[in-house]
């Protein structure tokens, strides 16, 4: 009879390791087709060639017949070419973005997460919401609002200023722009590491003699740490690719992103194809310190939630 | 309540910080409502009222019913929207429940391989889904098939991550015991686990809904011809024309198929979270906050 049991107990465990990988089977197939052949094809179409009648980039699938030749453009033109231009602007406006998100986005997580008492949700919801309104849609409304008939002029010429024209080549309207466009997705993370910090925390804190403010400094703001440095990664990853944003607000060479060089040499000009995946690796590798350290911080809650 | 106020809250009344917050929310709703007021505007105007009016929703020559550019937008993104649904859910829940109970060697590099395509920009994902349908898997069109694989594929993941914060929650307790029953694996995921899980799915279906009726750059990317616009595509193409209300009517009707979608998953995955006192989760999967 036991060994019976056993037996029964044994086959339940051999079905157990052959059921659970098949269950993950369609999920990790479709990503290895649609996923991981899809960089594979980057890097053939990056490494390949260009046909001299039809302008068009012929990928190499063959790693021993790689040309690098696409990447050394790219990289003589990052350095010392145009391409380095836009790509310093790119990093100056990500970093003024994310410095517009620092100072009004922590005031306001700190303030729903810590000092709310009543209506909580009602101020949750008011941080929530962007997070769900369309981000075109959101550009939309700004470019309503900033036109050159729109109400933003209609109020500085009914109080007697000039109207301005806010959506050609600022720097500052691009900006602004992009820090409207993806703070809520820094707000959000940054509420959630606010509310975690246990109450009790600070109560210790000032019993044992800090003044509100040093309590702050030196409790609450480096256990939020974790929480800003996810925000930021998080939208640091899409404002380093992004190109609607400059596209709508500006459409000016001026104001030229990263993204945008991506999207012309893919979508407009198709004898650039190869540059344009080169470009797309070269930046990939830039972000990469940032989406590694999300996914290993997400693995790593993961692994934390599964013991 | 004295007591309790001046413990939770040991600054005094924070008045600077509240007002600092009540202008982040109404900068951050304000233009959007105005750009939803001047959609019912009675005029052509999308900065001066005159009157309420659906003009631009139903009777112009401009307007989202008349309009075809406008109208194949509109049924593009839900035919995009349903089919990616129906598709990246079942994937991903039979995903989920393999990733959380499998213990073999290839289940780290699964995982891993799960959470790349959430933190891969998505215009590194658009150029790699376009060369591969450009060069590769040539036989499949652009247009409604690529933007189809391409919204299965960054959805998936979502699915993943909403399942298996409930998978965690459940534990193993109740499948094994339905197996120590006497039931077989494919039972006691069918009648004990899935049935166990069921709120999560619901919730999946909603936000992969939202998910892709919201993208831009993948569904922009992957475009075919005039019906593969979607709502998003078809805004960044009219915003800088000077376009008549009628591209905020849509971008209005946008809105209200997100907000009904993330609401019924907001309800339904906070009605089983209330029951087990934990409303983060509810919101750390609404937010993918799992960091």
């Amino acid at each position: 009879m036991p060994s019976n049991l056993q037996s029964a107990e044994t086959q339940a465990v051999g079905l157990h390791r052959w059921v659970w990988p098949a269950l993950a089977a369609p999920g990790l197939t479709w990503l290895l087709l649609l996923f991981i052949v899809p960089f594979y094809a980057v890097l053939a179409v990056a490494m390949g060639d260009l046909d001299p009648i039809f302008l068009k980039p012929v990928p190499e699938w063959n790693p021993l017949r790689w040309d690098v030749s696409a990447f050394g453009d790219v990289l003589s033109d990052l350095f010392g070419g145009q391409l380095g231009t836009i790509a310093l602007r790119t990093l100056a406006y990500v970093v003024s973005a994310c410095a517009v998100c620092v100072v009004v986005g922590y005031p306001v997580a700190y303030f729903v997460a810590r000092k709310v008492v009543r209506h909580k949700g009602l101020w949750l919801l008011g941080l929530l919401a962007p997070f769900w309104i369309n981000y075109l849609m959101r550009m939309l409304a700004w470019v309503n609002l900033l036109g050159s008939d729109g109400l933003v002029n209609k109020i500085i010429t009914s109080l007697g200023g000039a109207p301005v024209d806010w959506l050609s080549g600022r720097h500052s309207t691009v900006i602004l722009g992009l820090a409207y466009g993806y703070i809520p997705f820094f707000v959000l993370p940054l509420y959630a590491a606010l509310d975690r910090i246990d109450p009790a925390v600070m109560e210790a804190a000032r019993d044992l003699g800090a003044s509100p403010g040093q309590a702050f400094r030196r409790v609450t703001l480096p256990l939020s740490k974790q929480g800003v440095l996810a925000g930021l990664v998080l939208i640091m990853l899409p404002m380093f690719g992004d190109y609607y944003t400059p596209n709508l607000l500006s459409g000016s060479p001026r104001t030229r992103m990263i993204g945008n060089q991506i999207d012309q040499f893919i979508n407009q000009t198709s004898s650039q194809g190869g540059r344009g995946a080169a470009l797309t690796l070269i930046l990939m590798v830039l972000v990469a310190v940032f989406m590694l350290y999300y996914l290993f911080n997400i693995a790593r809650v993961t692994e934390e939630a599964r013991e | 309540m004295t007591v309790r106020g001046a413990i939770s809250n040991p600054w005094g009344r924070p008045r600077l910080l509240r007002l600092v917050t009540l202008a982040y929310i109404v900068w951050s709703m304000v233009p959007v409502l105005i750009a939803v007021q001047f959609s019912f505007n009675a005029g052509r105007s999308r900065s001066t009222w005159q009157g309420f009016s659906l003009r631009w929703y139903l009777t112009d020559a401009a307007s989202v019913a008349r309009d075809e550019s406008l109208t194949l937008a509109l049924a593009q993104s839900i035919r995009l929207a349903v089919l990616t649904m129906l598709i990246a859910t079942p994937i991903g829940v039979a995903m989920a429940i393999g990733l959380a109970r499998w213990r073999g060697p290839g289940a780290r590099p699964a995982g891993f391989l799960m959470l790349v395509p959430l933190v891969t920009p998505e215009i590194v994902m658009g150029v790699a889904l376009f060369l591969v349908f450009a060069n590769l898997y040539d036989f499949v069109r652009f247009g409604t098939p690529a933007q189809l694989l391409g919204h299965v594929t960054f959805s998936i993941s979502f699915v993943v991550i909403i399942v298996r914060g409930r998978l965690f929650a459940i534990g193993r307790d109740y499948e094994e015991a339905a197996m120590d029953l006497g039931a077989s694996p494919r039972e006691a995921i069918r009648r004990v686990l899935l049935p166990l899980l069921s709120p999560a799915i619901m919730a999946s279906f909603a936000i992969v809904f939202a998910i892709s009726i919201d993208d831009f750059v993948i569904s922009q990317f992957l475009a075919g011809g005039a019906d593969s616009i979607t709502i998003p595509v078809r805004l960044y193409a009219g915003a800088r024309l000077a376009p008549p209300p009628s591209l905020n009517a849509l971008a209005s009707i946008l809105l209200l198929a997100t907000l009904c979608s993330v609401s019924a998953a907001g309800l339904v995955l906070r009605r089983y979270s209330n029951r087990e006192r934990d409303g983060r989760g509810a919101l750390d999967s609404l937010t993918r906050l799992d960091v």
